[in-house]
């Protein structure tokens, strides 16, 4: 579809209700995959609150958007980099946050954890590299 | 350099709109290319043309439409950002079984694969919002 493939970044930075900035980044994420770009997907601030497990919103009447995450693997978007300091000012650690994996197909399809838990310094390098950011 | 914008909120709500809009212009008075501007989020409201401001403030949107017309600028309102808050061309009127339009002239309104093949096009993707 491109003949130059660049490094894409999203940014989530927001929490998952409240606004809808999470769930229509995750839309604009859908259908980049479809671009073929080196993708990865960042959370940091209340933005790793979108990756909580059991999320229940039948109260407050909202849509439930969290099994999508489940689907990125399929996408080959494979890069979730959360951020380790942001977890942990919220009292969260990885145990609480979906179990997200994909099939690595250089590795004989061996099934991989999608999450990689990055110190605030690594990911301020991993964004260095990145050509294009999308933040939400 | 070759730019690409985007607006991610909405006009008079956030100043966003206003610097996205001062930033387009300057850019394109020093003779840089704005590929695409891509309305997304509340950013969409930005093409209608049922924007009523008073008289004593600036019209965000016709002012959007005179620059567009000026640079013959591709302004491009996200179809399903559109869809959820009421931004209707004449295709999504008859699509959607709707009884009016409202785009504002020099919008279109198509997919958010626009958006990324700006990211991939451009030298520059500048997101103006939050």
């Amino acid at each position: 579809m491109s003949e130059q493939i660049k490094k894409f970044m999203y940014v989530n930075r927001r929490a998952p209700y409240g606004t809808i900035y999470a769930w229509e980044s995750l839309e604009v994420v859908l259908i980049g995959a479809a671009f073929d770009q080196d993708v990865s997907l960042a959370f940091m601030d209340d933005g790793v609150y979108q990756l909580v497990k059991g999320q229940d919103t039948a109260e407050v009447e909202m849509k439930n958007f969290s099994p999508t995450y489940q689907a990125l693997g399929d996408y080959d978007v494979t890069k979730l980099y959360v951020e380790k300091e942001s977890l942990e000012e919220r009292g969260l650690t990885l145990e609480d946050l979906m179990p997200l994996t994909y099939e690595d197909e250089d590795d004989d399809w061996a099934e991989k954890d999608s999450i990689k838990l990055v110190s605030r310094a690594e990911l301020a390098d991993i964004m260095d590299e990145q050509d294009v950011f999308f933040s939400f | 350099m070759k730019f690409a914008i985007q607006v991610n909120e909405g006009p008079y709500q956030h100043q966003a709109t206003d610097s996205a809009y001062q930033f387009t212009k300057a850019a394109l008075e020093a003779g840089h290319e704005i590929m695409r501007i891509f309305f997304y989020h509340d950013g969409v409201n930005n093409g209608t043309n049922l924007t009523t401001p008073p008289q004593d403030d600036r019209n965000i949107v016709s002012r959007w439409s005179e620059l567009g017309k000026q640079y013959d600028l591709d302004m491009v309102v996200c179809v399903a950002a559109a869809q959820r808050r009421g931004i209707v061309d004449e295709g999504e009127m008859q699509r959607n079984g709707k009884d009016a339009q409202n785009i504002a002239e020099g919008f279109r309104i198509s997919g958010l694969g626009q958006l990324i093949e700006a990211g991939i096009q451009s030298e520059r993707l500048v997101v103006f919002g939050d």
